[in-house]
C-alpha cells in the first residue's frame, strides 16, 4: 500500500502526503485533540505520552511529552501561529532532548479528497548534521520511530 | 561513512543535482557532463570537485580522461535516511488509521 509519499523540496523542505479515509474535520481533530493524539503520536513500541496539552488556537500552546519503560524521556513544545479549523495549522516547536533544538516551523494542510482526505505536512529539513544524528539515532532504536522522531529530526535542524 | 553534511550542501545546487541526473543515465567525461551546460568545462570541474567531496560521485583515470560515474554509497546513504523518515511516519500514520475509525461523530460539541 502506498497511501503516503515523502520527498524533498529542494534542500530546504520535506513534503510528506497521506490519504486517509477519513474526512479532513476527522483527522484535524486527531492532530489537535489531546484524547485522540496519545492514541497515535506514541514514537516505538513502548513510549507513553505522558504530557499531551494542545491548545488549538493562534498563540496557543503545545507541549508533548514521552516516556519508556527504561527512564527514557524528552519533550516538545510550541506554540500555535495559524489555525484554519479542519484547513490548516502553522505551528512552530522545539524538541528538548533535554537540550533545546532551534525552532522549527511546519505546515500542515487537510484537503478534502473524495469521501476521505489528503493530509500534507511541509517542515524545513534539518541540517544534515541534525538528519545524520537522527539516522544513528533511529538506527540505534532499531528504526521503529514515529512522527516523534520525525519531530526530533526537524526540530534538530540549525544546530551548527 | 560519506558526509551527509557535505553530500546535501552539494545537492543543494541545481547544476550539481542536473551532473548527478546525467551520471544516474552512467558513466562520463567532463566534456560530456559540460556539453548540455552553458558553462565552462573549468567551471564543471569545479562542481565535480565538490560532487566528488561530498562523496557523491567517483572517477576513475583513464589516460588523460577522469571519467566520473555516481558513487552509489552515498546515494544510497541518503537514499537510507529518507527511508528511515518514511517508515517512521507510515507507522504512527497507520496507527492514526485506527484512530480515526474509532471517532465518533457525536464527540463533536454541536459546533459544525
Amino acid at each position: 500500500m502506498s497511501k503516503m509519499t515523502l520527498r524533498t523540496e529542494g534542500d530546504r523542505f520535506v513534503v510528506v502526503t497521506r490519504r486517509f479515509a477519513a474526512p479532513p474535520k476527522a483527522v484535524y481533530r486527531a492532530q489537535t485533540e489531546p484524547k485522540l493524539i496519545q492514541k497515535w503520536l506514541l514514537g516505538p513500541d513502548g513510549w507513553r505520552m505522558r504530557v499531551c496539552i494542545c491548545e488549538a488556537r493562534p498563540g496557543g500552546r503545545l507541549h508533548y511529552e514521552w516516556e519508556n519503560n527504561k527512564g527514557g524521556s524528552f519533550s516538545i513544545t510550541g506554540e500555535f501561529i495559524e489555525l484554519v479549523p479542519f484547513s490548516r495549522i502553522v505551528h512552530v516547536e522545539r524538541m528538548h532532548l533535554p537540550e533545546t533544538t532551534p525552532d522549527n516551523h511546519v505546515e500542515t494542510r487537510f484537503d478534502a479528497d473524495g469521501a476521505g482526505s489528503l493530509l500534507t505536512l511541509r517542515m524545513t529539513l534539518p541540517d544534515a548534521k541534525a538528519r545524520a544524528a537522527m539516522l544513528s539515532t533511529n538506527l540505534e532504536h532499531g528504526m521503529e520511530a514515529s512522527y516523534v522522531r520525525l519531530e526530533t529530526l526537524n526540530t534538530g535542524g540549525e544546530q551548527s | 561513512m560519506p558526509n551527509l553534511d557535505a553530500a546535501f550542501s552539494a545537492l543543494a545546487d541545481p547544476t550539481r543535482r542536473a551532473i548527478l541526473a546525467r551520471l544516474a543515465l552512467g558513466e562520463a567525461t567532463v566534456m560530456e557532463i559540460a556539453a548540455p551546460f552553458e558553462m565552462t568545462q573549468p567551471a564543471v570541474s569545479r562542481h565535480l570537485k565538490v560532487l566528488e567531496g561530498a562523496g557523491l560521485i567517483a572517477r576513475r583515470i583513464e589516460g588523460t580522461k577522469r571519467p566520473c560515474r555516481l558513487d552509489t554509497e552515498a546515494i544510497e546513504e541518503i537514499d537510507r535516511w529518507l527511508g528511515m523518515l518514511r517508515q517512521a511516519l507510515a507507522q504512527n500514520y497507520d496507527r492514526l488509521d485506527g484512530v480515526l475509525a474509532g471517532i465518533e461523530p457525536r464527540k463533536r460539541k454541536g459546533k459544525r
